[in-house]
């Protein structure tokens, strides 16, 4: 491929780059989040059916279940750029990684609080230990573990490495952890297991779902490249060319 | 045989050294000089993998050390800032210890000859702490005696060192370097050798 | 190689043996915790025989946990895990050498005073004897995950609170099949404990594997 992906790898060339794509990607995120939930309070079902039919308050789905899913896959995200960093040794990867595990820790906290308000009408309390609450529980512990060890270690490189292998270590424990949570009991393990199959989920509500997916998405881009760019003028701060935009005052 | 190409090394945001290059071959002491804060202690840690640089390659008989892994390990004897001796083991059990992991299969009465020759006699059987600093020092010390590592990187070996000590580890040092090997080290002092040659590196001017 | 298992294996034991209180530290932590639960909870045999299973697993994870901070903490102090690092044999295998040496000092004590516990807690035989068994497979699991925070925690100020912070939540299968098994043998039956064996078999032998390697890749990282 003639496109030379390590001219991008470097932080000076994406700085301007990601500055570029920063507000493109909340102009995306505000459409979709205003799609979704338009879309969720006023163009699906009053209640949602099945067995226990819940009333309007199941709306919190346009909410929580897209930050669970954001959640679990920003984690993913993590640590993919944690184990480039440790692989290839590229710093870009590093600061990627640390830029993503905040929205990912707020996307956690996010489902878990609007967990906790679906929780109270439906099951009469704000917590129960359900298997999946817990397991959003978990990953939230291992996303405050990432950035406590991070900001734990003064020196910038053995922070960057050690965090990555935790996160690294953890994405390996994740499946155990949530199986061990979901499946206490080894002896009746299979009837446990309820699962939600998309095709039957009301095509409307789908779709609100979907576009707050989406919208998370795009927000985590929005928020992580922000997060990027101030940490690469931290960190390359006594490089020329970060001296230079700040002589020039450029935006970039 | 060790071969530094501009090599580059930061401690958090301070540039310590950039562009250093250095050739060293058999039977050459490197006296690596420089004030405080220089990066000689880096240096060392770099050359032993301990610590690894912002640019540039450190190459032992022609291959990155980095590739080399514990094939150069075997090579390689390398003497810290800390002694590396456990305050609650005797003198023969530290060093019992420290050969193992230098990989040497040793027998008893090649550790105690080993201590005897770095000026312990009488002392083997004692738990360290109760030594003093400098004896504390020479059974760190007495690694060199038994190494058969082609390369010593030694990081101040002659601080706390008594005079009779001193002319000890210089013998030892000038007949290493007689015998072919490369040793690379800080000190404060000038380091007389009778054979081989004395190469200096001076960081940080 | 198995030289040099040895020999650092036989090295930690030296030192821990005469060094004396640390290995008793631990073991009166474990002790102390588990019987301060009935004062909180009340002593009714009832409920103690429910919380017995999981208040053990919980006080074995916190005493493993707090003996972690030294496994490698003195020897980076004084530089001898400088010159482990650098020896020319596998690097995991001095690594598990250490686990090994901490698990006899910290977890294998557990084990053997576990049928107090039992006696404390109202419960029967059989589930006693489960318990000894799921300490001996998961107390290793314990040392090793451990291991991996102890090294990535290496020389770090508050680096105990922090080391719990990481390592906590990746001791969630071990305790809850841990304890799983003892609750299971106290109320059900003996014979359907064996898929929690099973697992925490099966555990031990994916961190055997992989603990290691992880906790040296860390040292290394760390002592940059």
């Amino acid at each position: 491929m003639a496109l030379n992906w390590f001219k991008f790898a470097s932080p000076a060339s994406f700085y301007p780059i990601a500055g570029r794509l920063v507000p493109a990607f909340w102009i995306i995120t505000l459409i979709l989040l205003g799609l979704g939930l338009y879309w969720g309070f006023f163009e699906t079902a009053d209640r949602l059916g099945g067995s226990n039919a819940q009333k309007e308050y199941y709306r919190i789905i346009f909410i929580h279940v897209p930050a669970a899913w954001m959640s679990m896959w920003l984690y993913v995200v993590m640590v993919g750029w944690a184990a480039i960093g440790l692989v290839f040794n590229t710093r870009l990867s590093f600061m990627m990684a640390n830029a993503v595990a905040p929205t990912g820790a707020i996307f956690t906290f996010l489902a878990l609080w609007t967990g906790a308000f679906w929780g109270r009408p439906s099951w009469g309390t704000y917590w129960d230990w359900d298997p999946r609450l817990t397991s959003e529980l978990v990953l939230f512990f291992l996303y405050i573990g990432y950035i406590a060890l991070h900001s734990a270690i003064d020196d910038v490189r053995r922070a960057d490495r050690a965090a990555a292998l935790l996160a690294i270590v953890g994405l390996i424990m994740v499946p155990v952890i949530f199986w061990s949570i979901n499946c206490p009991d080894p002896n009746q393990c299979a009837a446990l297991h309820q699962r939600s199959d998309l095709t039957q989920i009301d095509a409307n509500i789908l779709f609100a779902m979907l576009a707050m997916t989406f919208g998370f998405w795009t927000y985590s881009f929005a928020t992580s490249f922000m997060r990027l760019r101030g940490i690469i003028l931290q960190r390359e701060s006594e490089s020329a060319w970060v001296r230079d935009l700040l002589d020039t005052g450029d935006k970039a | 045989m060790l071969e530094v190409v501009q090599l580059e090394c930061r401690r958090g945001d301070r540039l310590l050294f950039s562009a250093l290059d250095v050739e060293v071959g058999g039977g050459t002491l490197l006296h690596v000089r420089g004030r405080n804060g220089s990066g000689k202690t880096t240096l060392l840690r770099a050359l032993c993998g301990l610590f690894t640089p912002e640019r540039g390659k450190i190459r032992w008989r022609g291959t990155p050390i980095a590739e080399l892994g514990d094939e150069y390990h075997r090579d390689l004897l390398y003497f810290g800032h800390l002694n590396g001796i456990k305050g609650d083991l005797t003198g023969v059990e530290n060093l019992r210890v420290t050969t193992t992991l230098d990989g040497e299969r040793l027998d008893e009465q090649a550790l105690w000859a080993a201590l005897a020759r770095i000026g312990l006699q009488g002392f083997e059987d004692l738990p360290t702490r109760m030594l003093s600093q400098g004896q504390k020092k020479r059974v760190a010390l007495a690694r060199l005696v038994l190494s058969r590592a082609p390369l010593w990187v030694l990081d101040e070996p002659f601080t706390a060192l008594d005079t009779a000590a001193v002319a000890l580890l210089e013998t030892l040092i000038a007949e290493h370097v007689a015998g072919g090997g490369i040793v690379v080290l800080t000190t404060h002092q000038d380091v007389p050798l009778t054979s081989g040659q004395v190469a200096r590196l001076d960081l940080g001017s | 190689m198995l030289r040099l298992f040895w020999c650092i294996l036989s090295r930690d034991l030296t030192l821990a043996l005469r060094r004396g209180t640390d290995v008793l530290t631990s073991l009166f932590f474990f002790v102390i915790v588990v019987s301060l639960f009935p004062l909180g909870v009340g002593t009714e045999r009832e409920v103690l025989q429910t919380l017995g299973p999981g208040v053990v697993w919980v006080a074995a994870l916190l005493a493993s946990m707090l003996a972690l901070e030294r496994l490698f903490a003195a020897d980076h102090v004084d530089g001898t895990l400088e010159q482990m690092l650098l020896t020319d044999q596998p690097r995991a295998l001095l690594v598990l050498a250490k686990i090994t040496a901490h698990w006899l000092l910290t977890g294998l004590p557990l084990v053997l005073i576990a049928p107090l516990v039992g006696m404390q807690y109202h419960l029967t035989g059989a589930a006693v004897g489960v318990m000894m068994l799921t300490l001996l497979i998961g107390t290793p699991v314990l040392s090793l995950l451990g291991a991996i925070g102890a090294a990535l925690t290496l020389g770090l100020r508050g680096g105990g609170i922090l080391l719990a912070l990481l390592i906590l939540p990746l001791y969630i299968p071990v305790l809850v099949y841990g304890a799983g098994a003892i609750d299971v043998a106290a109320t059900v039956s003996v014979a359907d404990t064996r898929p929690y064996f099973e697992l925490l078999g099966a555990f031990l032998l994916v961190t055997l594997v992989f603990a290691p390697v992880a906790a040296a890749a860390a040292l290394k990282i760390s002592l940059e």
